[in-house]
C-alpha cells in the first residue's frame, strides 16, 4: 500500500493516523476533513468551552500531542464529495480527486437540524467548534436561551448557559429528559437537579414554530405556550455522515455497514467512530452505533490494524462509556442500559450529589451509571467486564 | 548513553478527571484509590512499559498524560 486515506480529521481518523504510522505503514498518508480546523477535541465544547472557563485553543489534539513524526498530509476545509471505489479515488467538495490504495472512513455523524428553523438567525446545533465559537459569541449578548432537546448535548449546554447566569428553558418531547436513555429514576433526578439550577422546562411537548424578524424572538411550543427568546440551541441527535458515500458501494445502513473487524464490504476499506455500525459482541453482537469518545480512539487504532494486517485481526468490540458534566456533577456511563433494565442505587442516593447505581438484565449486570465516584465507577466497569449477577455486583460494591 | 534515558510519566491533574482508563490501560502505573483521585504508581518505568504507556496517553479523554524523555 502506497497511499493510505483518512476521510475525517476528527479523533477517530487521528487514532488511525497514529496507529498507522506506529504499525510501520511509511507510505504517503492524507487526511481529509471538512472543517478547516485541524484534529481537535470535542467534549468540551459544551462543557469548558461553553462556560467561557477554556479557549478554543486548547482543544486541539497537537496542543497536547506530539503529532510532527506522523507526516500527515492534511487536506482540511473540504468534505469528501464522492467515492468511486473502482479507480480508488475521493471526490472533495473543492473539485480535486485524491487517489487511495487503502481508505479510512471516520466522517463522523452530523447534528439533526430542527423542522421550521429556516429563515432564523439564532438558531444553533452544536457539533463542531465553529458551533460552538458561534454560540459562544451570541451567548455574550447575554440572550434568553432555549435548549430544544433533553439528551446529553442539551442538558450540557443548559448547565454551562446557567453558569453564566442566562435565563434557560428545555423543550423536550418525552415527559423527562434521557427517560428512554436511562430510565425514570435517573430521568426524575436529572430533571430536578436542571430545575433546582433554574432551568425551566417544557416537557411533553415540541417547538411548532418560531417567530421574529429575521432573528428568533420566540418559540411556540405544540402545548400553546411562547417561550421570549433569542438564542436556540438544538441537541435533537446526530445522523451519521454517509452521503458522500452514496451510490458508492460500499454498503450502508444507518452508518457505514462494518464486520466484526470493523472492514467494509469493500476490500482495503476500514470504517471508525461514529459513522461506524457493527456487531458489536461486548453488548450482544447486534449491529450499534456507538458514538462516544473512547469507541472513536479504540475504532481508530482497531480499523488501522484491520486495514494493514488483514481479516486475522481479532474482533472489535468496545464496551461504551460515556461522561457528562452538569453543574457540580459528574456522570460516568458504561454498558449498553435500557430504560426497561432492572435498576438498583447500590451507593448514596439520586437525589444527592454522589451515588452508584447498576442496571441489569436477566439477573445480569448490564451497565452502571455513578454521579461524582469515579473509583466505585472503575470497580463496577470490571464487574461489567465479567458479566456478573446483579447480585454479585451489589455484593463487591456496598 | 541514551540506554540508560528512561521515560517520565508526567499527569497534569489540571486536566485529570479521574476517568481512570489508564489504570485499565498500564494498571502496572497508575491507580485510581477510594479517594476518586488518580496515582502514579511508577513515573520512571522501564522501556518494557512503553507499549502500556503510550495506550494510556491515547485513551485519556482529557488529554491529562505526558510521557517525556522517549
Amino acid at each position: 500500500m502506497h497511499t493510505i486515506v483518512i476521510v475525517g480529521a476528527s479523533l477517530a481518523g487521528l487514532r488511525a493516523a497514529q496507529a498507522l504510522r506506529k504499525r510501520g505503514f511509511d507510505g504517503r498518508l492524507v487526511m481529509i476533513g471538512a472543517e478547516q480546523h485541524a484534529p481537535y477535541d470535542r467534549p468540551p465544547l459544551s462543557k469548558q468551552l461553553l462556560s467561557g472557563e477554556w479557549s478554543a485553543d486548547k482543544l486541539y489534539f497537537h496542543a497536547r500531542e506530539k503529532h510532527a513524526a506522523l507526516e500527515l498530509e492534511q487536506r482540511l476545509g473540504h468534505a469528501a464529495r464522492a467515492l468511486d471505489v473502482r479507480e480508488r479515488t475521493i471526490a472533495l467538495e473543492s473539485g480535486e480527486s485524491v487517489s487511495y490504495d487503502g481508505l479510512v472512513i471516520a466522517t463522523g455523524a452530523s447534528p439533526r437540524m430542527l423542522p421550521h428553523a429556516a429563515g432564523f438567525s439564532g438558531i444553533h446545533v452544536l457539533r463542531t467548534l465553529d458551533d460552538a465559537l458561534a454560540v459562544s459569541e451570541a451567548l455574550h449578548k447575554r440572550p434568553r436561551v432555549t435548549v430544544v432537546g433533553a439528551g446529553f448535548i442539551g442538558l450540557e449546554v443548559a448547565a454551562s448557559c446557567r453558569k453564566l447566569g442566562l435565563p434557560v428553558s428545555i423543550v423536550e418531547p418525552q415527559r423527562l429528559p434521557l427517560l428512554a436513555l436511562l430510565g425514570e429514576p435517573v430521568a426524575q433526578a436529572v430533571f430536578q437537579l436542571h430545575a433546582d439550577h433554574g432551568v425551566q422546562f417544557h416537557l411533553g411537548t415540541r417547538v411548532r414554530e418560531f417567530q421574529g424578524e429575521g432573528r428568533v424572538e420566540r418559540v411556540v411550543l405544540e402545548d400553546g405556550s411562547v417561550i421570549e427568546s433569542e438564542l436556540i440551541i438544538a441537541g435533537i441527535g446526530v445522523v451519521p455522515e454517509t452521503r458522500w458515500l452514496e451510490g458508492s458501494g460500499v454498503a450502508l445502513s444507518r452508518g457505514v455497514l462494518c464486520d466484526t473487524t470493523l472492514a467494509t464490504n469493500v476490500p482495503d476499506i476500514v470504517a471508525a467512530g461514529d459513522v461506524v455500525r457493527w456487531p458489536n459482541a461486548a453488548t450482544g453482537g447486534e449491529l450499534t452505533c456507538v458514538e462516544h469518545w473512547s469507541n472513536a480512539v479504540e475504532q481508530g487504532q482497531a480499523a488501522a490494524a484491520r486495514l494493514l494486517d488483514g481479516p486475522s485481526v481479532a474482533p472489535y468490540q468496545h464496551q461504551p462509556y460515556f461522561w457528562s458534566d452538569q453543574y457540580d456533577r459528574k456522570y460516568q456511563c458504561t454498558g449498553r442500559v435500557r430504560a426497561e433494565d432492572a435498576f438498583e442505587v447500590v451507593q448514596g442516593g439520586l437525589d444527592q450529589a454522589t451515588f452508584a447505581a447498576l442496571y441489569a438484565r436477566e439477573g445480569r449486570l448490564c451497565g452502571v451509571l455513578t454521579s461524582n465516584s469515579p473509583g466505585v465507577f472503575l470497580r463496577a466497569r470490571k464487574l461489567l467486564a465479567q458479566a456478573v449477577s446483579l447480585e454479585d455486583a451489589r455484593r463487591a460494591l456496598t | 548513553m541514551g540506554d540508560n534515558k528512561r521515560m517520565r510519566i508526567v499527569v497534569d491533574f489540571d486536566l485529570c478527571q479521574s476517568h481512570g482508563l489508564c489504570t485499565e490501560a498500564a494498571p502496572e502505573l497508575f491507580e485510581l484509590r477510594d479517594d476518586g483521585f488518580l496515582y502514579v504508581l511508577n513515573e520512571t518505568p522501564g522501556p518494557e512499559f512503553a507499549a502500556k504507556a503510550e495506550k494510556a496517553v491515547l485513551e485519556c479523554p482529557t488529554g491529562a498524560i505526558t510521557i517525556k524523555g522517549e
